[in-house]
């Protein structure tokens, strides 16, 4: 039987949902494998290490250390390479965020192992990714070594939660030290409520919507509809909202069932951000606009006219 | 303060992607310099202005890679390396870029690296850090902010919207994100300056690597385009009728209400 490591990652006490994805996305690869939940975390790591298993891991091993509250390279190598010389697995998946970005490359060298990052889609032993900004997409296969992917957040759907399912947790003592780089501070910029790499619905406005009170009616849509509020560059750099809020090639890479674009033009590191949603709705008043190219549903309109109008539509359901 | 760049030439943003032979068409495509290395190229000038040093930006890459070279060169850096793999290495991985980086890199005297955070072509974000550990040097991926004092390096960096302020010490590699810099446009007498810049030229045999030692971990098997979505539904009619069939158009053909 093979073992693949699914690596969990913790916020604030919780696990972010692409934890549950990478079990899922380990399964996948191979379903006769057993599925190490692994959970790195300053506290708790019990708790979250019983999530991992309710969420289909088979059992799991914990790191839990003062010095894994925040995120750093060194303190995370440390501890996840004493989980990995602990299992000697035969794959690991992981998160494709800003932490699994900038740990897998070094894990991956540290293994001597090649590494398939961002897939959105196991196929068989396959890995499809989306490369040129979504333009087009690649499979990878791996020729030597640990089969270790990063998985981008929203795509891999998780299996349900199963409050009966229970497995083994053990819980390694690991010795950090070095530790080369140190936070002095973290701004949080990220309003509270949905994260965007994990909402369902997001109503992004961009230029057209004009100001920073031109947001107020996206907010209401996004309160009826539950959707979490994005933004393009365009109305970051002009100070309309926060860059927290972008989404795209530097911003956030997002996945939902539903994204609705109001005011943003499709400049393509944009669409490189979203293009993968499931149904896109696009609301501009330039017919010719780029992101009537990617969209499901447009309509071609002033923001300023469509959007509470859409909103007391949606009250009315 | 000795300053490397790690630069990638990609295809041009607006360029259009055609398939042939399993593989994107490169024939006849604009190239230019990474976006996100354009950024690290404007940061080492700055850096190197400030403190004194030289800048010398390499590549991996084939003969046509000068042309980047040139314009980083034209931009204000110092010198450039071109490490021409293209008789040597027929498909290479993330593994096989960062070896042969980190081998021309072992012996040299280095303070800082500064990569892009991500290119726009293969988009895995792996090269960076690859190098980093291969010269067990530490890191800090997607920066916003950089500042050196001596020795002493204090850095923002973008977390998914988050700023987090770091500490760290030379020697060190970056990566950069948007919102470091603007960087410019080459100037006329830059140029022609850039023309008379050392460019050297090496191949895998002068980094004393074979093509085993470097050979990809990883392949990709297929390359293709995303299915060709319908055009979309542009509603007609009133906002109000509009909205109105948008909403039922979610609700039952859809399915996302
Ligand atoms: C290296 C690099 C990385 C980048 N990364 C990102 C990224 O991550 N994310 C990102 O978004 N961009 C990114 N960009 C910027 C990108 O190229 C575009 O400049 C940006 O996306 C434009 O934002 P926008 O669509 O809001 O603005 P614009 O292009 O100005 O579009 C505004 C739109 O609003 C419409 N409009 C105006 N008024 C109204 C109205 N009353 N009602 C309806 N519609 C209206 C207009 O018709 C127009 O289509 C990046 C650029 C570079 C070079």
């Amino acid at each position: 039987m093979t073992t693949f490591l699914a690596f969990g990652e913790a916020r604030d006490g919780e696990l972010r949902n692409l934890s549950f994805e990478t079990i899922a996305a380990a399964k996948q690869i191979d379903e006769n494998a057993e599925v190490v939940g692994v959970v790195l975390a300053d506290q708790n790591t019990e708790n979250l290490a019983n999530d991992m298993i309710q969420y289909g891991a088979d059992r799991a091993v914990v790191v839990e250390h003062d010095d894994l509250k925040e995120y750093t390279s060194d303190a995370y190598t440390q501890a996840a390479m004493a989980v990995i010389e602990e299992e000697d697995p035969d794959g690991i998946v992981m998160g494709h965020t800003s932490a699994g970005k900038d740990l897998s490359p070094r894990l991956a060298n540290k293994l001597d192992s090649g590494l398939v990052s961002d897939i959105t889609n196991v196929d068989g032993g396959e890995f499809v990714r989306p490369i040129y900004s979504g333009k087009a997409f690649e499979k990878k296969t791996v020729k030597d070594g640990l089969t270790f992917v990063t998985i981008r957040p929203n795509n891999i759907p998780p299996f349900e939660k199963d409050e009966n399912r229970s497995g083994d947790v053990n819980t390694l003592e690991v010795d950090i030290k070095d530790i080369r780089t140190i936070i002095k501070d973290v701004v949080r910029k990220a309003s509270e409520g949905v994260d965007l790499s994990e909402a369902n619905i997001i109503v992004a406005g961009g230029r057209g919507v004009k100001s920073e009170e031109g947001f107020e009616p996206l907010y209401e849509l996004a309160d009826e509809l539950g959707a979490a509020v994005g933004a393009s560059r365009g109305a970051c750099d002009a100070g309309y909202c926060d860059y927290s809020l972008q989404i795209g090639q530097t911003g956030k890479v997002v996945t939902p069932d539903l994204y609705i674009a109001v005011g943003i033009s499709g400049a393509i590191q944009h669409l490189a951000g979203m293009s993968n949603s499931k149904v896109i709705v696009a609301i501009n008043k330039d017919a010719e606009a780029n992101i009537f190219n990617v969209a499901d549903y447009g309509i071609v309109g002033d923001l300023f006219d469509v959007v509470p109008k859409l909103t007391e539509e949606i009250k009315a359901l | 303060m000795n300053i490397y760049v790690l630069m990638k030439k990609t295809f041009d943003t607006e360029e259009k992607i055609q398939i042939s032979g399993g593989a994107i068409e490169e024939e006849g495509a604009e190239f230019i310099i990474n976006p996100y290395d354009e950024y690290a190229i404007e940061e080492a000038i700055n850096l190197r202005d400030e403190h004194g040093g030289e800048v010398t930006v390499v590549t991996v890459g084939d003969e046509d890679s000068e042309q980047q070279l040139r314009t980083a060169l034209a931009m204000g850096a110092d010198q450039a390396v071109l490490i021409n793999t293209e008789d040597d290495v027929e498909d290479g991985d993330q593994y096989t870029t960062s070896t042969v980086i980190s081998t021309y890199l072992k012996d040299k005297e280095v303070d800082l690296i500064l990569a892009g955070n991500v290119a726009i072509d293969q988009a895995s974000g792996q090269v960076g850090p690859r190098v980093a550990d291969q010269l067990d040097m530490p890191y800090v991926t997607t920066i916003t902010e950089i500042s050196v004092d001596g020795e002493e390096v204090n850095i923002v960096r973008d977390v998914e919207g988050d700023e987090e302020k770091v500490q760290t010490s030379l020697p060190l590699l970056v990566t950069c994100q948007q919102g470091l810099n603007e960087p410019r446009y080459p100037s006329l007498p830059g140029i022609m300056k850039a023309k008379k810049k050392p460019l050297e030229e090496l191949e895998l045999d002068d980094l004393d690597l074979d093509e085993d030692d470097v050979e990809a971990k990883t392949e990709t098997t297929d390359v293709f385009l995303p299915p060709e979505k319908e055009a979309g539904k542009v509603l007609e009619g009133e906002t109000d009728e509009q909205v109105k069939e948008l909403v039922s158009l979610l609700r039952s053909e859809a399915k996302v209400l």
